[in-house]
């Protein structure tokens, strides 16, 4: 009962993306980081995870083979979070929440209990009934996780999701997802620049370079000053804040 | 980002929300019915309202000459207005949310200046034609032609892999090559056929019959249907493409179904009564300030945007010269215009 990838491959055009992928399982109830630098792969393993590019290899979601569900089963099961923010249009949140679930099937009452649960849950509520053109892009980042959490996928990806959120939102997001995860013991794999954030919200993480896995593991062992200089070319080490908590510093360029 | 402040649960407001929604259209109707009424009583000879609705009651009552008027004359040519308003609407409402560009309207793909080649040449070429009725040749001419062009574009752009923009670029640059032919075909035209060639591409309704009206109608009418089967589709296309894409969309094949049901709806409208503009891009926005953007309101609201914006268009053509019909084209060009500056600076202040 897991996400299992092995000898994945992804390529774009005439480039090998991924190339040759293979992981330990992901299990229920986790969260993992996916970091790297700019053009490692994260984005593009991720969609092909979620079906929207051709991926060779093995991809199992709790022992059944991704590429083998039918289009929408599988849209059930794995839910993305694009890194665009939903555009500024004049459809308001409701109806895209209401519409994504009805597209995938859920009937219209149970698809009204779950809009009203994930935005209170998330404190979106007042937002509801506005246009998504009203809204900030921190907010629209919010409604996309609203439409992602009210899917309730069993595996949950997510690219960049806080890349327009201030602080306070990062930490909601994040411990949103958190919960999530824990009640429905679903899997999320989530792509982050922010490296703090992925030692502060999730128990693994796996390193992308290349297309290639250079590391994969628990974030305070992983994260040495040593493969930092590799992926990123920069100086910066974990340390032990004043509050307990491990953050990561960046010093300087190499 | 305030705190949780739910007077009711949401879904009985949204629920609000629709019904108010579905009062518009209502009166959108009733406002179609009103102008379809008024453009029937107006003309070189001018009905009252009650007299001519006396006639729809009971037809019999009517006088023979009034009747020839009224159901010969008129009523072909205020239920096109109605058809390829609608017609227009309905294209410009899916190709602003495809192409994503609140710019778009069914013109884009260079529809319009291809049917004015298709009936250009019909009309300087018609002796070599095979003996059809001019009534039948120019339509049809303009009708193949401007299939022909859009599927040209449409495989230009497919084949080349380009997304929308590609797509708009290749329809841009062909209105000139198209524009320059017509050009070239009135050069040549003598003075009668030069003369029809520009009456043509002012847009007329004059021409309609009701065999026409039929035709336009039964292609809109099924056009809507497919529109309507895709209206969650199209309302999450709103959102972005990635995040339709992310929910399963197909959203490529999504937007090939409706450029190609765009095109040949728009093609079918434009060969009976010529270049109409403004209608297709104009209509929908009005729609959207009306109802929005959920598609299930939003396409529906768009027809009766466009049927009453033409509907309107028609009584003014008659009424602005008395006793004179002005082509329709020039009218709606002339209202469209400001209505589309208005709605930019609008747009503008609101972002």
């Amino acid at each position: 009962m897991s996400l299992q990838l092995s000898d994945v491959s992804v390529t774009r055009g005439k480039a090998r993306i991924i190339d040759a992928l293979s992981l330990p399982p992901l299990p229920p109830g986790s969260m993992t980081a996916l970091i790297g630098p700019n053009g490692a792969g994260k984005s593009t393993l991720i969609h092909a995870i979620a079906g929207l590019l051709p991926a060779s290899g093995e991809l199992l979601l709790d022992g059944q083979p991704l590429p083998a569900l039918p289009r929408d089963e599988r849209c059930r099961r794995v839910g993305l979070l694009p890194q665009t923010l939903p555009q500024a249009a004049g459809l308001t949140v409701y109806e895209l929440l209401l519409g994504g679930l009805r597209t995938l099937g859920i009937a219209h009452g149970e698809a009204e209990t779950r809009i009203e649960d994930v935005l209170q849950r998330l404190r979106l509520t007042p937002l509801a009934l506005r246009p998504l053109a009203t809204l900030s892009g921190g907010q629209r980042q919010m409604i996309a996780l609203a439409q992602l959490l009210a899917r309730q996928p069993r595996l949950l990806l997510l690219d960049e999701p806080s890349s327009a959120l201030d602080l306070h939102w990062q930490l909601a997001m994040v411990e949103a997802i958190r919960s999530e995860v824990q009640q429905r013991q679903s899997i999320a794999l989530l792509a982050l620049h922010d490296i703090n954030l992925a030692l502060r919200s999730c128990e693994r993480v796996i390193v992308l370079a290349n297309g290639r896995c250079a590391a994969d593991g628990e974030p305070l062992t992983v994260l040495s000053p040593d493969l930092l200089a590799g992926v990123y070319g920069i100086r910066g080490q974990i340390e032990q804040c004043s509050l307990g908590r491990p953050v990561f510093v960046l010093d300087k360029l190499i | 980002m305030a705190a949780v402040n739910s007077v009711q649960p949401l879904a009985v407001q949204y629920r609000r929300q629709n019904r108010w929604r579905l009062v518009l259209l209502v009166l959108l109707v009733l406002a179609l019915g009103m102008s379809l009424a008024t453009d029937l009583a107006t003309g070189s000879a001018s009905y009252p309202l009650s007299e001519v609705l006396a006639g729809f009651a009971d037809p019999a009552s009517l006088d023979a000459g009034m009747r020839v008027i009224l159901f010969d004359v008129r009523l072909p040519y205020a239920l096109m207005a109605l058809a390829v308003g609608g017609a227009l609407g309905l294209g410009g409402a899916q190709l602003q949310t495809v192409l994503n560009n609140p710019l778009a309207s069914p013109f884009t793909l260079g529809v319009a200046a291809a049917a004015t080649l298709g009936a250009s040449l019909t009309i300087v070429f018609e002796h070599h034609l095979p003996a059809l009725p001019h009534n039948a040749l120019v339509p049809a001419g303009a009708f193949l032609c401007a299939l022909g062009v859009t599927g040209l574009i449409l495989l230009l752009s497919r084949w080349h892999g380009g997304g929308s923009d590609t797509l708009v670029l290749f329809g841009i640059a062909l209105l000139f090559a198209l524009e320059a032919l017509v050009w070239l075909l009135q050069f040549l035209a003598d003075a009668n056929a030069l003369e029809q060639i520009v009456f043509w591409s002012m847009g007329n309704l004059g021409r309609a019959t009701l065999t026409h009206v039929a035709l336009v109608a039964t292609v809109l009418a099924v056009c809507f249907v497919l529109a309507m089967r895709r209206a969650w589709a199209l309302t999450l296309l709103r959102g972005g493409a990635a995040h339709a894409a992310s929910l399963g969309i197909r959203v490529e094949r999504l937007s090939w179904q409706v450029l190609v049901e765009v095109s040949l709806l728009t093609a079918v409208a434009l060969a009976f009564v010529g270049t109409i503009g403004f209608v297709g891009l104009v209509g929908p926005h009005i729609a959207r300030l009306l109802v929005g953007e959920q598609h299930r309101y939003f396409l529906p609201a768009s027809v009766l945007c466009g049927a009453l914006m033409l509907s309107l268009a028609s009584i003014a053509s008659k009424s602005i010269i008395p006793g004179l019909l002005i082509p329709i084209g020039i009218v709606t060009a002339l209202v469209g215009v400001p209505v589309l500056i208005t709605l930019i600076l609008t747009r503008r202040s609101a972002s």
